[in-house]
């Protein structure tokens, strides 16, 4: 419908001028600037109801001012005179029953349409991406039950697929959030709920948890990365690889000694006991119900998203994640005067950025910062 | 001064003899006078608004900038719960209840609400839980679970520390109190309005307690219902809410909302009462359209059980159960409406006197309205979907609770604060307290609103840098300090004003019901002769006789043919005996609660024994009181 077109195109960047003046409206976790089709309904229908409230915000207002005015005591005169003493009126009673009987006809009729359009339970088709999501504390733990993927906090799909979300939690309330490709659907132990998403464009879209769930609440971010359907393709030859790639990394020489004193530290220092990382025939399978670790390399985020992914935070995080991220579970190795800590930690962060990195550095300070191709 | 003063009392039976205090704490700690009570309920509330607001000011200064680490995500959980809980439960509930206390009855005409043993015994019950709950900060610390305290967060594995025993023990108890002064109100307003006051001239604050305190009554068991599961959950290891096990946590957020919804109307409902008195009496003209105002309370009130799951679109009820709460709630924008426009009405045409309490009452109908603007907006499923648990609904809720309850019982304050102390708030400082308060909650509130739809979930205890956030938050605490600045602004004028107000005299505002009547503050009787009403304005119309040969004066209630007579032989006044029951049964429950709290058997045995021996004291400590012989005052109109 061309209203609608013109609708979508002329109300939001008028619609949000008005309201804030040029304020801040676009970051990488606003809805106002959705980059899905579930988004965009979801926010075209705000639009809408921002109209229909300016509309009624004019009327109210207008009309209380000017009664404010003109029926002030000042203006009025006489400070003793008595006004009419009028008691109601069965026609402007009806009337002002009309109008917001009209008004929120006027919103329900979208609203139900929108409903049905974007919350009713899909099942798969062909070209569908399927991911099993598990919220824990504080992390997100993303599985690909056809590929038989395993990951935690970053989320990839291909453009143009729809991502079909099997949401569940392993402990307390948890809610999938990802501003600008959906609204959020909450993660509830013994709980079936579906999301269903698509986004229009390749990019890096911020998520967080929105339901409280104690301690590092605030630090339970995600990432879903929108690939083209090729770089989709390689990430999950990577995983499916996993063994391979790991085992002969094709680092410079200089770092291969400190890669391998760091997967020396990796089983040393306990991580295996929690986390897996595939493909070493060494290393014990970790506990499914703690973070992935396989192609670690491949990650832009550190810590549920909370830092950018390079050596010299992944190890910071790795030396003290209570300062990076208070209140989570992860172990403290090292006591603070432990002079090895800090060689250490930078040993363990280069054997985890070794891990399914054939060399590629795909994370420039663009697509880390939110995906400027995705914020549209 | 003479505020609430307890009348000296002869005669007594019973095992602790009735005291007679006129003054001095115990005075306070027995007295059954529902003004009194109210004083009591309004600076309790009072306290706890200012405990709420350091909470507040708390979380605005960890929010104040990005990926600042002053207070830890424990202590911010347990800031913003007992923020939520303090302002919900011991602030502005109780406020309204306050106010509802004191001037009920002096609206209606009535010398005392229907039971005052069981009004008493419902404050000490509502304090000593407040200060139970508070306790917990010695104790272990506080809830941190948020305000509503989802299952399973509350569950002992998740949650080994007390503070979710505080929270449920303290609310299980409080309700307790919250209930028998809703039957209190119910019975009262019932039995006990003045000669000729049918139900189409009650005032509207007292219509909208009357339905108040209805929700009251069906909203609590279901809370009730739920605390009590999870108390049997953490203390008999009971499974209903552990997943564990198979429990399904929803059943949690159902019930807790089934209280919630009315909830938010429980505390609203008053608020809308409150407006409706000082828009009429600031406008000089009679409500507009009384008969609709009732019937929309009515509605909105009977709506409140209807739309519980509009707090739980985002949980995956499915499509048609979201589309019929979505409808639901919606409707409940109709009615609401109708009472703005009303409101508007009642200004249109009259000569309209902008004095503080109108001030107020003019910000509460613009704030309200955006309130309620944003609220049909989280009423629609798939844009709740994204703004549900951000930071729009903290602000939509403040534009609502803040911007509407708390607003609108400034007004009150204002408005009432010379009929029960006899002095006035000086109106200079109270203009400046105006600008402060209502510009600084917009300047916290508003930027709220966009910190949300940029993708600020609520109830974080930090949050990323130059993701869009900064100025909002920025702006939000700014703002914290503007309005604090007036809150303490209205606190200290009024303290000041308690000994050095200008005399207020008995109808300072030109006032048109019932409580305008009496002395100011009113004598321990309220009236000196129980008026008869022929009017919803009684007041008004008989200050202005002249009204009378005017057709449009009276209201159709109205009866012209029976004036009050001018003078009525007076009977001697029933002035009921203060009493210890109700003080020691609370201090019962109080014991109780650490009692339960510990799972200490012996401390329960001895609460209960408190308990069964109080009430049963009570009902046998006889009539008690004493009959007083009042002179009608020569003009004042009683």
């Amino acid at each position: 419908m061309p209203v609608v077109r013109w609708f979508r195109r002329v109300a939001p960047p008028l619609g949000l001028t008005l309201m804030l003046g040029g304020c801040v409206t676009d970051g990488p976790r606003s809805m106002m600037h959705p980059a899905g089709e579930v988004a965009r309904q979801q926010m075209d229908l705000f639009m809408w109801t921002f109209w229909l409230s300016i509309a009624v915000l004019i009327l109210v207002v207008g009309v209380l001012t000017f009664a404010i005015i003109r029926f002030r005591r000042q203006y009025t005169g006489d400070k003793d005179a008595i006004p009419n003493q009028v008691h109601g009126s069965v026609p402007l009673e009806i009337t002002w029953t009309i109008i917001p009987v009209i008004i929120v006809i006027l919103v329900a009729v979208p609203t139900v349409r929108a409903i049905f359009a974007t919350e009713v339970r899909v099942t798969a088709e062909e070209g569908d991406t399927i991911v099993n999501v598990t919220g824990y504390q504080w992390w997100w733990r993303f599985e690909y039950p056809e590929l038989g993927i395993v990951t935690a906090n970053e989320l990839h799909m291909p453009v143009g697929s729809r991502l079909i979300l099997d949401l569940d939690s392993a402990d307390v309330l948890h809610s999938f959030w990802v501003p600008k490709l959906a609204g959020k659907r909450d993660m509830i132990p013994n709980q079936e709920n579906q999301l269903w998403l698509s986004a229009d464009e390749p990019g890096v879209y911020y998520g967080h948890c929105a339901e409280l769930c104690l301690g590092a609440h605030a630090y339970m971010r995600f990432r879903v990365i929108v690939d083209t359907q090729e770089d989709y393709d390689a990430w999950v030859a990577a995983f499916q690889n996993a063994g391979q790639q790991a085992e002969t990394p094709a680092q410079p020489v200089q770092d291969a000694q400190l890669i391998d004193q760091g997967r020396a530290l990796f089983a040393q220092k306990g991580c295996i006991g929690c986390h897996t990382v595939e493909g070493f025939a060494s290393f014990p399978t970790g506990n499914p119900d703690y973070p992935n670790l396989t192609n670690f390399g491949l990650r832009r985020t550190v810590g549920a998203a909370v830092l950018e992914n390079n050596r010299e935070n992944l190890a910071r995080w790795i030396r003290n994640p209570q300062a990076v991220k208070p209140g989570n579970y992860m172990p403290t190795l090292w006591r603070a005067d432990d002079p090895a800590a800090e060689e250490e930690s930078s040993a363990i962060a280069a054997y985890l950025l070794s891990l399914g990195s054939e060399g590629q550095e795909p994370r420039t300070q663009a697509d880390a910062r939110g995906g400027s191709d995705g914020d549209r | 001064m003479a505020i609430g003063r307890q009348p000296a009392a002869t005669g007594d039976s019973g095992v602790l003899s009735r005291p007679t205090w006129t003054t001095g704490w115990a005075s306070w700690l027995t007295t059954v006078d529902h003004k009194r009570l109210g004083l009591l309920y309004l600076v309790s509330s009072f306290i706890f608004l200012g405990f709420g607001s350091i909470e507040a000011f708390l979380i605005r200064l960890q929010l104040a900038r990005p990926e600042q680490q002053l207070i830890s995500p424990d202590v911010f959980n347990q800031m913003f719960t007992m923020h939520g809980v303090t302002m919900v439960f011991l602030a502005i509930m109780p406020m309204g209840i306050g106010f509802a206390n004191y001037f009920v009855p002096l609206m209606i005409g009535a010398r005392d609400l229907a039971f005052p043993r069981l009004n008493a015994f419902g404050y000490w019950v509502y304090a000593l839980a407040g200060l139970f709950l508070y306790t917990s900060f010695f104790l272990g610390g506080a809830p941190d679970v948020g305000w509503f305290a989802y299952a399973p967060l509350t569950s002992l594995s998740n949650n080994p520390g007390n503070g979710v025993d505080f929270y449920m023990i303290a609310l299980l108890v409080s309700g307790v109190g919250t209930l028998v002064t809703a039957m209190n109100l119910i019975v009262t307003v019932i039995n006990l309005r003045a000669p000729g006051m049918t139900f189409m001239r009650v005032p509207l604050f007292v219509w909208m307690m009357l339905v108040t305190s209805f929700l009251i009554i069906f909203a609590f068991p279901p809370l009730t219902i739920a605390l009590f599961q999870v108390i049997m959950d953490r203390t008999f290891g009971t499974l209903f809410y552990v997943p564990e096990a198979g429990a399904l946590p929803i059943l949690w957020q159902h019930l807790f909302w089934i209280f919630g919804h009315p909830e938010v109307y429980i505390i609203i409902l008053p608020a809308f009462g409150v407006i409706s008195e000082v828009i009429p009496t600031f406008s000089r003209k009679p409500l507009f359209g009384y008969p609709i105002m009732v019937l929309s309370g009515i509605f909105i009130g009977f709506m409140g059980f209807a739309v519980w799951s509009h707090h739980m679109f985002t949980t995956g009820l499915g499509p048609v159960a979201n589309t019929a709460f979505a409808l639901t709630s919606f409707v409940i924008g109709i009615p609401t409406g109708i009472k703005v426009f009303n409101w508007i009405a009642t200004m249109w045409g009259g000569h309209v006197r902008f004095a503080v309490p109108m001030l107020y009452a003019t910000a509460f109908l613009i704030t309200f309205t955006l309130g309620g603007i944003t609220g049909i907006m989280l009423a629609v499923p798939p844009f709740d979907a994204q703004v549900q648990d951000s930071y729009f609904v903290v602000a939509h809720f403040h534009f609502v609770m803040g911007g509407g309850a708390l607003l609108s019982f400034l007004a009150a304050l204002y408005y009432w604060f010379p009929k029960m102390t006899g002095r006035m708030i000086p109106e200079g400082l109270g203009r400046i307290a105006f600008w402060l308060v209502v510009p600084g909650f917009y300047l916290i509130f508003w930027p709220q609103h966009f910190a949300g739809m940029v993708g600020m979930p609520r109830r974080v205890q930090t949050y990323e840098a130059n993701i869009g956030l900064d100025a909002y938050n920025m702006m939000s605490t700014a703002g914290t300090f503007v309005f604090g600045a007036g809150m303490l602004l209205v606190l200290f004028s009024a303290i000041w004003a308690i000994r050095n107000g200008k005399i207020a005299g008995d109808d300072p505002w030109d006032g048109r019901t019932l409580e305008w009547a009496t002395t100011s503050p009113p004598p321990h009787y309220d009236f000196d002769v129980v008026p008869e009403v022929n009017d919803r304005d009684p007041v008004w119309l008989q200050k202005h006789p002249e009204l009378l040969e005017r057709r449009d004066a009276i209201s159709e209630a109205a009866d012209p043919e029976h004036m009050p007579p001018e003078h009525v032989e007076q009977e001697s006044i029933h002035i009921p005996g203060q009493s210890w029951y109700p003080f020691i049964a609370a201090l019962g429950t109080f014991v109780g609660s650490y009692a339960l709290l510990y799972h200490n058997l012996f401390l329960g045995l001895f609460a209960s024994l408190i308990i069964f021996i109080s009430c049963y004291a009570w009902a046998f400590e006889g009539v008690g009181g004493h009959h007083e012989h009042v002179t009608p005052t020569v003009g004042g109109r009683s």
